[in-house]
């Protein structure tokens, strides 16, 4: 099994404890709360997500062999959603997050939870993160 | 006490307080929807059979009922549309465009009335002014009156009412001096027929558009009124079935306002049932339909200015059905997310108006949009929410 998916089911599983959509959120949202702040420098626009409603900023780096993403936003909910996807594919190969099938993202049962304008948006983040491992993956 | 003719509201518990974006429909409307497809069903102006004259009947009975709640003179002045975004474009591409060397438009216009403009390859300074607002939005008529000396061909372009914030401009006043300088003036009154009556004899637009799914009615129906004296420099954009009095390959001759501009079939059990949305109104009657909101509205505004850090765009006086607000260091996205969850909806972001979203160093709002069908408990019920909204972002 790919580290990946067995992160997302850790989430999935968290998701699960709740019994209303409101103490999900209350839940991104303390996710959101606790994301490490990036430095004011790193908010610029080589980070920004494009696509996004909100100010969506991913910065990457490479540590022996694995990426490892930071995240922000200047909406908390947006953040608990960074939160979630650094949990997911930060510390793991390019090869690994390539490797991943992002269909499987869908278990975040993200189409109710998200409205459809931040959907594209996690979609962008998403795609911000494949962008950048297919940036650094040689194989 | 206005709820019960609204069939949403039994199958849904969500509280609604969206309208500026589409009101619900009463039974009224939806009964006349479907009694025209079960029924009756059949194109109109065309056929000479029962149900065909039936469907025509109807259609045109809309045209009659709008034509009498906006007091507009005649028929021919009533042409139906889309809605108010279509309504203002066939205006700007057949009536403005080359006509006009300039179009003043206001800071409170949504994109409907902004975009038509940029694709005249108008901007600021170059056919395209902008009138100041002050800071609570109030329309700056001194700045208005300079822009029109400046700018002696000019067409102006304004709404009656914000639609993200819910602010009223000072229509007859607007009107008179634009026309004291030889300028046109088109209206979007997408927000006002659900909240109040507009007299065309009183304030003397030359164009007003019509929203009809903001007025109770279906989507994808609106209406634009033309004043007569406009409708033969007026060019229609489409042309086809229904439009014409006689085709031959040489050449074609049109028919009249407003055939001319309706053409190909209709939306016709969306226009029948607009009709009895202006029916239902007229029941109720608007001096009752003005007393009950403004009651709901200063309620609201009331119980948000109790909350802290709340910070609102307008008074309550000069506003109508819309109410926009902040709350200080949170983001509106994230409260109408959680509002959402407590099945509580309201918009929030920039409502399709970022130009004055941007002017206030804004990212966005939080709107409230009233109608007849919300009461007081709608709003005990969203303050409550909110408060918790409020808490669980900010704790």
């Amino acid at each position: 099994m790919n580290i990946l998916e067995k992160r997302l089911d850790e989430v999935v599983e968290d998701f699960d404890l709740f019994d209303d959509e409101l103490e999900k959120y209350e839940y991104i949202v303390d996710l959101g709360k606790r994301l490490k702040q990036i430095s004011e420098n790193n908010r610029n626009d080589a980070y920004l997500v494009k696509g996004c409603t909100s100010s969506v900023w991913i910065i990457p780096s490479l540590k022996n062999g694995k990426m490892i993403f930071e995240g922000d936003s200047n909406t908390v909910i947006v953040k608990g959603l960074v939160a979630i996807l650094i949990k997911i594919f930060s510390d793991a190969t390019p090869k690994e997050i390539l490797g991943f099938d992002l269909k499987q993202l869908n278990r975040l049962g993200l189409a109710e939870i998200v409205t459809p304008t931040r959907q594209n948006g996690f979609t962008s983040i998403v795609n911000k993160i494949i962008e950048y491992a297919k940036g650094v993956n040689h194989d | 006490m206005y709820k019960k003719y609204f069939p949403y509201f039994k199958n849904s518990k969500n509280i609604y307080l969206d309208t500026a974006a589409t009101a619900q429909k009463p039974s009224i409307v939806l009964d006349a929807i479907n009694e025209y497809y079960t029924q009756y069903c059949s194109n109109t102006h065309r056929s000479n059979f029962g149900d065909a004259n039936r469907a025509t009947t109807e259609f045109e009975h809309t045209r009659e009922l709008l034509k009498n709640c906006i007091k507009a003179k005649e028929s021919k002045e009533i042409i139906f549309t889309k809605g108010v975004t279509e309504s203002l474009n066939l205006v700007a591409s057949s009536f403005v465009k080359d006509r006009f060397d300039t179009v003043i438009i206001s800071s409170l216009e949504h994109h409907s009335n902004i975009v038509p403009w940029h694709m005249q390859e108008r901007s600021l300074h170059k056919g395209l002014e902008v009138v100041n607002c002050d800071e609570d939005l109030t329309f700056d008529m001194e700045h208005f009156e300079n822009l029109l000396i400046q700018n002696p061909n000019s067409f102006v372009s304004i709404t009656h009412v914000s639609n993200a914030f819910g602010k009223l401009h000072p229509l007859k006043n607007i009107i008179q001096t634009a026309h004291k300088y030889g300028a046109l003036v088109m209206i979007d009154g997408a927000q006002s027929l659900p909240h109040f009556n507009i007299d065309m004899q009183d304030i003397e637009a030359d164009f007003y558009t019509i929203s009809g799914h903001k007025t109770y009615g279906p989507t994808g129906v609106g209406a634009l009124y033309v004043k007569a004296k406009h409708l033969e420099k007026l060019r229609p954009y489409q042309t086809g079935g229904a439009t014409i009095k006689d085709v031959s390959y040489d050449k074609t001759v049109l028919l009249d306002s407003p055939f001319k501009f309706e053409a190909g079939t209709q939306n016709i059990a969306g226009i029948i049932g607009f009709g009895k949305a202006i029916e239902f109104l007229q029941n109720i009657e608007y001096k009752n339909i003005i007393n009950y909101e403004n009651e709901i509205y200063e309620y609201l505004y009331e119980k948000l200015g109790e909350i802290k850090d709340v910070i609102f765009y307008t008074d309550s006086i000069n506003s109508i059905g819309s109410l926009s607000f902040n709350i200080k260091g949170l983001m509106a996205e994230d409260l109408g997310i959680l509002l959402d969850k407590m099945k509580i909806s309201i918009r929030t972001g920039h409502h399709c108006a970022q130009p004055i979203m941007k002017k206030l160093g804004i990212n966005g709002t939080a709107r409230v949009s009233l109608a007849i069908y919300n009461d007081k408990n709608d709003i005990d019920i969203f303050i409550k929410g909110l408060k918790r909204a409020i808490k669980i972002l900010k704790d």
